[in-house]
């Protein structure tokens, strides 16, 4: 196998095995919006990387985090509705992005790139920031697991039996502004909040608990990143939207599972 | 019970207002340990904001709520609205803020009646069910108080009754203080020790009976009819389309209203 296209596939994968358990808990606390809104920002994070001449991940995650706080802070107003607050501001950052990427003139910005995915061109610099993020970020995830749930099924009933809800809530967003900054290089800020809520939409059919449902949106994930680079290799396709459309197949083929389960204990 | 040892908790003189809006006015409220204390009043009257403030969900504007030393709280919320796309049994339920042995959860599953839930979707349960396994956890927590946001929410009459009968039963064997919120009028009459009616601020208190006559009581309500503990009961009348007749119960009229103080934004009496 070529060296750009096993890199591609250890990226994927790497991206895959955080990003899906992390989704989980974005579709069970009906985040996917809030999702979109910080991978929106992440065009800002790099815009910022490129003036400020630091790294392109670290910038995506420092705005991200930024934002969630923001966003934290602007909920507790509650003047506003949640999805009007999130519209506004994924909306603009994307728009602040651009402009400030236009603005650069010294700079050709492969735009693309960042919108879609470039995950031919990840390097060994890459992978390891990569692979650096997803263990802290797995590691973060299995030690607020237990808490998170509980705040996932209802928040006050956990504060009242001594969730530190906010600390918690506070750790999910830095989890996600992570993910967000290592997924970009993978599928592209447009298509990031794809890779979060599909393979754990689609692991629901299979799942019985919690966990089963993070590791098996895990394995889906990983699937969807085999056969998107497959499917880029064989027929030319691009390779970040590739990865979602196989993603969704898988998707809208997990019910046939539910199906099959229900059928078998029928006699006859 | 013991009205002479210090309450489990005490709140006194909270005041709290939304957007400018008063909710709760110079509210005081007492649980003593072995006591059920229910909180009834009609809608917007500022119940739940009250518990709420009791669980330190909520900061009052002014007041204070204390707790007495070490005081353990099992919580009843009014709504649980799980996602059908999170996986959860009745089992993971009990267990996500502590893990508990086993015989423990089947002692407290067997206490509210659902033992046989415990490998359930959470999803799969009725509102009563799903009540009962509230409950539960809330009893897992081997609480000294426990607070129930309307208990019997969802629950029809009769489930209702039973529910009632079970919350009594609990106090009587965890000795536990209770304070709930009720929306009904007659049935959690025969299950309360204390009945404190509020409308933003406390309108009267004292004994079923006391409130049942109080003249605040009846401008809010009407008059109630008397019920022996735990019959079935009906207070009204299907007709053949199965509209509800009221019978016995006179909403209006009946009214010697007027007769007690309250601040302003009172919209009774």
């Amino acid at each position: 196998m070529d060296d750009f296209l096993l890199r591609a596939l250890l990226a994927g994968l790497g991206v895959a095995i955080i990003a899906a358990p992390l989704g989980s808990f974005v579709v069970w606390r009906r985040m996917a919006y809030f999702g979109d809104t910080l991978a929106h920002a992440a065009l800002l994070g790099v815009a910022l990387g490129f003036l400020l001449d630091v790294n392109a991940t670290l910038g995506v995650a420092v705005v991200c985090l930024a934002l969630a706080v923001i966003l934290v802070g602007l909920q507790q107003q509650r003047r506003l509705a949640n999805d009007t607050l999130l519209g506004i501001l994924s909306h603009s950052t994307l728009s602040l992005g651009l402009i400030v990427l236009a603005l650069m003139e010294t700079l050709r910005v492969d735009l693309m790139a960042y919108l879609f995915g470039d995950i031919l061109a990840v390097t060994s610099t890459d992978l390891w920031w990569i692979y650096a993020t997803a263990a802290i970020a797995l590691v973060i995830l299995i030690v607020i697991w237990r808490p998170l749930l509980a705040i996932t099924v209802h928040e006050e009933l956990a504060q009242v039996e001594g969730v530190p809800v906010v600390w918690v809530r506070l750790a999910l967003m830095l989890l996600i502004a992570l993910v967000i900054a290592v997924a970009m290089k993978v599928v592209g800020i447009l298509l990031i909040t794809s890779l979060l809520i599909i393979p754990a939409a689609a692991a629901r059919a299979f799942a019985r608990t919690p966990e089963q449902m993070a590791l098996i949106a895990a394995v889906i994930a990983c699937i969807a990143v085999s056969g998107g680079l497959w499917g880029s290799l064989q027929w030319d396709l691009p390779a970040g939207p590739a990865i979602v459309v196989c993603a969704a197949t898988l998707f809208f083929l997990s019910p046939l599972w539910s199906m099959y389960k229900q059928r078998r204990p029928l006699p006859g | 019970m013991n009205r002479d040892n210090p309450p489990l908790l005490e709140a006194s003189n909270i005041d709290i207002s939304f957007n400018g809006r008063q909710v709760l006015d110079q509210v005081s409220l007492r649980v003593h340990r072995g006591d059920i204390v229910t909180l009834i009043g009609p809608n917007g009257a500022g119940k739940s904001t009250l518990v709420r403030i009791a669980l330190g969900l909520l900061k009052p504007d002014r007041g204070h709520v204390r707790l007495a030393t070490g005081v353990r709280i099992g919580y009843m919320p009014q709504r649980l609205n799980i996602d059908g796309v999170l996986p959860l049994t009745v089992r993971r339920f009990l267990t996500l803020a502590q893990r508990c042995p086993e015989a423990e959860l089947y002692t407290a599953l067997e206490e509210v009646g659902c033992r046989h839930l415990l490998d359930s979707p959470m999803q799969s349960l009725s509102g009563g069910e799903t009540q009962r396994v509230l409950l539960a956890r809330a009893i897992l927590r081997k609480p000294d108080l426990l607070i129930l946001d309307e208990p019997v929410q969802g629950v029809d009459v009769n489930g209702q009754e039973d529910l009632y009968r079970l919350i009594s039963q609990i106090r009587a064997r965890h000795g536990c203080g209770i304070l709930m919120i009720s929306h009904d009028l007659h049935l959690v009459m025969s299950a309360t020790d204390e009945v404190v009616c509020i409308n933003r601020h406390v309108c009267c208190s004292g004994s079923p009976d006391t409130v049942r006559v109080d003249p605040s009581y009846v401008a809010l309500f009407g008059r109630a009819p008397l019920l022996t503990p735990y019959s079935h009961h009906h207070d009204h009348a299907h007709d053949a389309h199965g509209n509800i007749i009221l019978g016995p119960v006179d909403k209006q009229g009946a009214n010697p209203a007027g007769e007690h103080s309250c601040g302003g934004g009172c919209n009774h009496g």
